[in-house]
């Protein structure tokens, strides 16, 4: 029942921010309305029982990626700035399209999807299972990725310097 | 006598190497690499005349050799193109004598031409020149004389117009390239019709003796000539072309825009005289078919030698004067041939031809290399800056003046013995014939003279530097061919000349009457020439210009040829003919290729925006596909 | 939404209303990137896209493999992905910003014509 109760009331605030994100007129409010989506799908993560993604969701999004997108609102904006806007016909249009989209997904996830399955037993997951899953070299188990995401990590820290930096 | 294949092949790997490198070498280098290639090929040539004159006699007669032979391109069954080498006793000669005068001009350019920009390319041309010219006496057939006849035209274009930043200059190119082209056109048809009645274009079956080529054709006429008269005649414009006859005289003189050194090699001592060359090489042809072209090469000669001469006489920039003196002395060679016979000693005029462009390459090179040495000294072309040289430039006032004397046609000198035989030759074949031409070598001592007391006697011009003698580079050729000169006449009397029609040795004995006749006559052009110009005050001479006031005037304006040729080309063609085409290549041809390239221009830019390079419009794209995909796959 | 509602007495969340709910995520990212015109609103446009995905891997992976891990690795590895992206795209939004004083899309047409 909390359950339930929690999860609706997560809905609708990313519902709801997730529409002003992309519609609000201040780009700053945009991000704040960003960070509390991405906090929201960190409690959606809790609720189907994976603590571990809830903390990756809040410590790289929430932490890392807000924190980013609000150094650089700042550098690139002047106080005051208004977000232009496309034409109204363009935004009705893609309006449109959004909602066309939207239908036609969610029709078929009703359709398909929910007759079949319905409920589901939250369980947790140890962290030693993903620890040993992530670093293991068998058959499901991650390590290669594992490094693999880190190279691109250290590739991105040092493309970042490279393409930011004064010349 | 393979070897003979090197002579065309060095010059024209010179010619690329040079060409190639062009000012990656030094300077310095590249001029005597171009001038070791070209001793290495007069020693080969000189090599080959030896061996030639000395084993290539059967029966009397100097054989036709061909050493190298190949076909290039076949067209019918008789017809193909070849190429080759031929040796006779006119090639050989030419050889010599090509070979010769470049040389000299090499070694006299690196002085001559020393510190000009583009040396290197300067020497490549002259390389590329060489080979062409080498190759034109050499060809075995019409046509690979034709090829080597553009090339010759195009290396002279090149030279003219080495001083590309000169409008003068470029100018002259021009009109020697367009007027020489526009001969060479009638030459190609000329070509093309003789070889379309005698199926062959080649020179051994053309010229052979019992031919029965032209049997075939004999019934063809057209407009009341055979067109074999049609096709010798229009190979002789294109001769003409080449040798300045006139009425195409007109490029020659403009030509010596070029350097001077290249005026001595090209338009002076051979490629002018490739018309010649053309005419003797198909001489049996223009003797035993078409008599009649002959003798209007003749009398084209004769008005050429006259017309040039009396303009000659009054021209004031030494190379001009040259220049004209050039026209005629090669209209005199044209005479020889056009008046002479075929064997024995009918044959004179012929073998005089080819004894006065020997002897006339050698001299007037001289004369025009002392020109530039003159020029090298003074820097200006004008009579009127000289005057007085004999003093500075001790060398070159004997050479000039041995040269003189020789073109006059005095004794010992080369010049007078193969006049002489062109004389003789006149007399036999006309009175009149041979009274003008006598008149005209009168002439010809006459502005010689009037040129050679302008440059180094008279009053002294005030120089800026004290004109100084040339450089020892410079007075090593005119001292060659100085004793070439001198030598050159007196050897056909003590061996016997093989230069002839039929191939047979000729022994020259010198007609007395005629000899005197025009020794006495050159010696009366000097003496008044003397009297005229030697004290330099020009008071006589103004008299005499006063006295026949007209004749001055339009002499002094190469009798307005030039502007007659600009009416016709500028009022009459250009408006007549050049503008319909202009208007028509301008408002229909490239009018529908304009069309083609505005419709797709048009297309292009209207179908540009989908690509705008916005990132949005392609996302939306890309959704909006996606979505009526999606679409199609649920409602079907 | 009958069943949703039918649901609601048993406590547990139906699969249906996450993927719901990514939807909406997912389609909001859609509008807000074909209309917004700052290069830093297409950014927040696009990460909410790739949240939305984020929470498809979880949700799958959670209700049809319950006990497997293919979809929460997933979901990890591409949130490191996005952080990647983020920060070398915002290095050349900053780029971009230095350069011609402005992060508009509209203006970034130097290459062009």
């Amino acid at each position: 029942m909390a359950n339930q109760i929690i999860f609706y009331v997560l809905a609708t605030i990313i519902a709801i921010f997730s529409v002003l994100a992309v519609t609000s007129n201040k780009i700053i409010r945009s991000a704040l309305y960003l960070l509390f989506v991405l906090l929201s799908t960190a409690g959606l993560y809790l609720l189907l029982g994976y603590p571990y993604l809830f903390g990756v969701q809040i410590a790289v999004y929430a932490g890392g990626v807000m924190v980013l997108f609000i150094f650089a609102i700042f550098l690139t904006n002047k106080p005051g700035d208004k977000v232009d806007k496309e034409r109204p016909i363009r935004r009705i249009v893609a309006a449109i399209t959004a909602f066309t989209g939207l239908a036609f997904c969610g029709h078929i996830i009703y359709y398909n999807v929910a007759r079949v399955f319905t409920t589901v037993i939250a369980e947790e997951t140890k962290i030693q299972v993903i620890g040993r899953t992530l670093m293991g070299t068998e058959k499901y188990q991650y390590l290669l990725p594992f490094e693999v995401i880190s190279i691109l990590l250290l590739a991105c820290i040092v493309g970042s310097i490279m393409i930011a930096r004064k010349r | 006598m393979q070897y003979t294949l090197l002579i065309l092949a060095l010059p024209l790997l010179s010619f690329i190497f040079l060409g190639l490198m062009d000012s990656k070498l030094k300077a310095q280098v590249s001029g005597l690499f171009g001038t070791c290639i070209l001793g290495t090929i007069t020693i080969l040539s000189y090599f080959t005349a030896f061996q030639y004159f000395t084993t290539q006699k059967i029966d009397g007669v100097y054989q036709k050799l061909i050493p190298m032979h190949m076909e290039w391109v076949r067209f019918t069954e008789y017809l193909h193109i070849d190429l080759g080498i031929l040796l006779d006793p006119i090639s050989v000669m030419m050889l010599v004598v090509i070979t010769t005068v470049s040389l000299m001009v090499h070694v006299y350019s690196l002085s001559y031409m020393h510190g000009e920009k583009g040396f290197q390319r300067y020497y490549a041309f002259l390389s590329l020149f060489t080979f062409s010219m080498l190759g034109l006496v050499v060809a075995t057939n019409i046509f690979q004389m034709y090829i080597f006849w553009e090339l010759v035209g195009v290396s002279s274009f090149l030279l003219i117009g080495f001083y590309y930043t000169k409008p003068s200059a470029v100018a002259a190119s021009k009109k020697a390239f367009i007027v020489t082209r526009f001969a060479d056109l009638f030459f190609l048809i000329g070509i093309l019709v003789l070889s379309f009645y005698t199926k062959t274009f080649d020179f051994k079956e053309l010229t052979a003796e019992d031919s029965n080529l032209f049997a075939a054709c004999s019934g063809a006429t057209f407009m009341g000539f055979s067109v074999i008269s049609w096709a010798t005649a229009m190979i002789f414009i294109g001769g003409a072309g080449k040798s300045a006859m006139f009425p195409l005289q007109i490029w020659l003189p403009d030509a010596m825009e070029g350097p001077t050194p290249v005026s001595a090699l090209i338009h002076a001592a051979t490629m002018v005289v490739a018309g010649v060359f053309l005419v003797a090489r198909l001489f049996p042809v223009y003797y035993f078919q078409t008599p009649e072209v002959l003798h209007g090469v003749a009398y084209i000669g004769v008005f050429t030698a006259l017309f040039a001469a009396v303009i000659a006489c009054v021209q004031t920039d030494i190379k001009r004067v040259l220049a004209f003196s050039t026209i005629s002395q090669i209209a005199f060679m044209m005479v020889a041939l056009g008046v002479s016979g075929y064997e024995g000693h009918e044959g004179t005029g012929y073998m005089a031809s080819m004894f006065h462009l020997f002897t006339h390459a050698m001299f007037k090179a001289l004369l025009f290399l002392g020109a530039g040495s003159v020029i090298h000294a003074v820097h200006s072309n004008e009579m009127g800056h000289m005057g007085g040289l004999r003093k500075y430039m001790p060398i070159t006032n004997w050479t000039f003046l041995i040269a003189c004397l020789a073109i006059a046609g005095i004794p010992p000198f080369s010049g007078f013995f193969s006049k002489d035989e062109i004389l003789s030759a006149c007399f036999e074949f006309s009175p009149f014939v041979g009274v003008t031409m006598t008149f005209i070598a009168g002439l010809t001592a006459f502005y010689m003279f009037r040129l050679y007391y302008g440059i180094f006697w008279g009053k002294e011009h005030k120089h800026e530097h004290t004109p100084h003698e040339s450089p020892l580079l410079m007075s090593v050729p005119l001292l060659f061919l100085t004793a070439v000169t001198v030598v050159a006449g007196i050897i056909p009397f003590m061996m016997g000349t093989p230069i002839t029609s039929d191939g047979a040795d000729y022994h020259i004995h010198l007609n007395v009457v005629v000899a005197t006749i025009s020794v006495v006559v050159a010696s009366i052009s000097i003496i008044i020439s003397t009297i005229l110009y030697k004290k330099g005050d020009g008071v006589m001479a103004d008299k005499l210009a006063t006295t026949f006031k007209g004749l001055h005037k339009a002499a002094s304006n190469r009798f307005y040829i030039d502007e007659v040729y600009l009416f016709i080309t500028k009022k009459i063609i250009f408006n007549n003919v050049s503008r319909p085409i202009a208007w028509f290549d301008r408002h229909v041809i490239d009018a529908t290729m304009d069309g083609f390239a505005n419709v797709t221009q048009w297309f292009s830019f209207k179908s540009k925006d989908f690509q705008s390079g916005q990132v949005q419009q392609y996302a939306f794209a890309f959704l909006l596909g996606t979505l009526i995909m999606t679409a199609i796959v649920m409602l079907l | 939404m009958g069943e949703l509602i039918a649901n609601f007495g048993t406590g547990q969340v139906p699969m249906v209303a996450y993927l719901g709910v990514s939807l909406i995520m997912f389609f909001s990212g859609v509008y807000g990137f074909l209309t917004r015109k700052s290069l830093l609103m297409i950014l927040v446009a696009v990460e909410l896209m790739l949240n939305a995905v984020d929470i498809n891997f979880v949700v799958f992976n959670r209700f049809l493999f319950p006990g497997q891990f293919e979809g929460f690795f997933f979901a990890l590895f591409t949130i490191a992905i996005a952080a990647c992206e983020t920060a070398v795209a915002i290095a050349i939004i900053i780029n971009i910003y230095r350069n011609i004083n402005s992060v508009q899309v509209g203006e970034l047409d130097e290459m062009k014509e």
